[in-house]
């Protein structure tokens, strides 16, 4: 059996908005092993964002039981959480949030500033290394306006990986992009999964639910359907079948 | 996150928006510069004075009647005839840390010399009178003692009368008329200028004191007595010893008030100073606004820049930025404004303290407490102002911040 990276039990969110309480989340439980590659869908209100924050440890949930890696995220301090998140979580947004005007190693190397142990030396190596393993290593000075939109999701997949996750959580990460640049991204992430990495992918196409190899599906704040995938499609071949570009 | 990076992350933020920064740098150049440069003014006129007050004898002491009460009402120090000749005299025998003494009267008439005449004052004292105040003869000679107890009509003039009186003339040896009495020219004082208060030191004849008080004022007592402390250090036990003969001589008890005062230079000067403090105060007072203000500039535009970044906030706590780690970036950022502003500012009033002296031609002096001062007043602006934005920072919720357009 592999290593329980996620595991949640009857989780619960509740949100109060004036006099009326929201059940954002109804009492899920899931729990993902090493090496998955995991989407989670769902429409929007389905609940899927809050179950990603507190994946993230953004988020506390309500009740229920939440461990990463083997620690119990409950009752963590804020402080505790950044930690767990600096050290445990690679995180990938739909708009990238690159820090503007700042070079795509400055980018890329920002979560091991928040970390001690690391040295500057280090932080350098680990950037670039990153950097050259999603492929831009000859854009390591370029700001996020000199970078095309795939390349600027690069950098901050590249700046998900320095601090050797034990999960990368994408939140709509192919969102911005086109057909092309999305199949190119989800080429990255499974060559990155192949090597061994968990990869919590949310999303609401299902084309793209096809690369992973398990998909779980949220409606109105509870599991409606979590399978494995028995034919993961290979982005790099459904690239190339693309029709040509002039 | 260590010190090296937040002051790199604050130096870039500082440099992506040069012009705002330097905008909001202004108030505090500005207030910085100001003050500075106030109290450069300040220092400068009051050493002026220091100086000048000096070169009038530093260890003078000078001795007035001072306020008396006849019957219940005080009397007007200059009606006042509480020092007496024989005052004078113990002075001269008994005190033994003053080294020359005077007596001084003084009237103000016309002084006539053929078809010229010239208000002026004269001055009744003794010959060490040029020791004590540090006065040279130029031509001719100064009075003795045995001509001050012949009643001599005798006199020594300044410069101011030798140009009213005698634009072509030596006046050496000549008669001239004071309140129609004559006097003969026996020798002239060296030029000394204006003093501090703007009186023309040249504008004075000296005469033995028993002639001014007999032919002139026709008095009997002194209008005040002035003398030299040994040294300037013993002054003010000069001063102590002085007002011991006096009270003696005068019979007044330790629980009778004096009925004369004692100043040493150093007492002058500090009364003098005074003023010019409570100036000096008023100035920085001034300038320090400008400072509060430029500290609000600066508290404004750390409230911008947090709102401006919220979205990188939210990422920097996502990839593990504690509060900490924010509220130092921005708190460091502010401070690093501040301090910038401050440096600019220190070098701004230096260069307007070097304009102030050579193109206006004041006096200024730039003391390092200023500098000091206002460089740390400037730290604490940035710690002060640049808090409750970097709070604020800090308290922001991970999940709004990144989501917030």
């Amino acid at each position: 059996m592999k290593k329980e990276i996620i595991k949640i039990q009857d989780l619960k969110r509740e949100f109060t908005m004036g006099d009326e309480t929201v059940h954002a989340l109804k009492g899920i439980s899931f729990t993902i092993h090493e090496g998955e590659f995991v989407t989670i869908m769902g429409s929007s209100g389905s609940g899927k964002s809050t179950m990603l924050n507190i994946l993230g440890c953004l988020d506390q949930p309500s009740s229920g039981t939440y461990e990463i890696d083997g620690v119990l995220v409950k009752k963590l301090s804020r402080n505790e959480l950044a930690k767990i998140r600096n050290e445990k979580i690679g995180f990938i947004f739909q708009a990238y949030n690159l820090l503007p005007r700042t070079t795509s190693i400055e980018n890329a190397e920002l979560p091991l500033i928040y970390n001690n142990k690391v040295s500057t030396e280090e932080r350098h190596k680990r950037a670039v290394d990153a950097l050259n393993l999603v492929g831009l290593g000859q854009r390591l000075d370029h700001t996020p306006a000199q970078l095309s939109g795939g390349q600027q999701q690069r950098v901050a997949i590249a700046r998900s990986l320095v601090n050797d996750p034990v999960v990368i959580l994408a939140d709509e990460a192919t969102g911005n992009l086109d057909t092309r640049t999305s199949y190119e991204i989800m080429a990255l992430f499974q060559e990155l999964n192949h090597k061994g990495k968990t990869i919590v992918f949310v999303t609401h196409e299902p084309d793209i639910a096809e690369f992973s190899s398990r998909t779980i599906i949220l409606k109105d704040g509870a599991i409606i359907k979590d399978e494995f995938n028995n034919d993961v499609q290979d982005a790099a071949a459904a690239l190339a079948a693309l029709p040509k570009e002039d | 996150m260590r010190i090296l990076n937040l002051l790199k992350t604050a130096w870039k933020a500082i440099l992506l928006n040069k012009v705002r920064t330097l905008l909001t740098m202004l108030g505090i150049i500005i207030g910085v510069a100001s003050v500075i440069a106030m109290l450069a003014i300040g220092e400068g006129s009051k050493q002026s004075i220091r100086t000048q007050i000096s070169s009038m004898g530093s260890n003078m002491i000078n001795i007035r009647p001072g306020a008396d009460m006849r019957g219940g009402v005080r009397l007007d120090a200059s009606e006042m005839q509480s020092l007496k000749l024989e005052d004078y005299n113990a002075l001269k025998t008994e005190a033994s840390l003053i080294t020359n003494v005077s007596p001084q009267v003084s009237g103000s008439g016309q002084v006539i010399y053929g078809a010229n005449n010239w208000p002026t004052s004269i001055y009744g004292v003794s010959p060490s009178y040029i020791e004590i105040k540090k006065l040279d003869i130029v031509n001719g000679s100064m009075f003795t003692q045995s001509e001050v107890n012949s009643f001599a009509k005798v006199a020594v003039i300044g410069q101011t009368i030798v140009e009213n009186l005698f634009p072509n003339e030596d006046p050496v040896g000549k008669m001239i008329r004071f309140d129609n009495t004559p006097f003969k020219i026996i020798g002239v004082l060296g030029e000394k200028g204006e003093n501090t208060f703007g009186q023309d030191q040249d504008d004075i004849i000296l005469a033995p004191y028993t002639a001014v008080q007999k032919r002139i004022l026709a008095i009997d007592y002194l209008q005040s007595i002035v003398a030299s402390a040994v040294s300037e250090e013993k002054a003010d036990a000069a001063v102590e010893q002085v007002s011991e003969i006096l009270r003696k001589q005068h019979n007044i008890t330790a629980h009778d008030s004096d009925d004369f005062n004692v100043f040493s230079m150093e007492e002058l000067i500090s009364m003098f100073s005074s003023t010019n403090e409570m100036l000096t105060v008023l100035l920085v007072a001034i300038a320090s606004i400008s400072l509060l203000i430029g500290g609000i500039g600066i508290m404004n535009i750390m409230y911008v820049s947090v709102k401006e970044r919220t979205r990188e906030i939210g990422l920097r706590m996502a990839v593990g930025g504690m509060g900490r780690d924010i509220l130092l970036q921005f708190l460091i950022e502010a401070i690093l404004i501040s301090i910038t502003g401050g440096l600019l500012g220190v070098l701004l009033g230096l260069a307007s303290t070097v304009f102030i002296e050579n193109v206006l031609n004041w006096p200024t002096s730039v003391t390092s407490y200023s500098i000091i001062v206002s460089f740390a007043v400037c730290a604490v602006t940035g710690i002060f102002f640049g808090w409750y934005p970097a709070r604020k920072a800090a308290a922001l919720d991970p999940i709004n911040a990144l989501r917030y357009e």
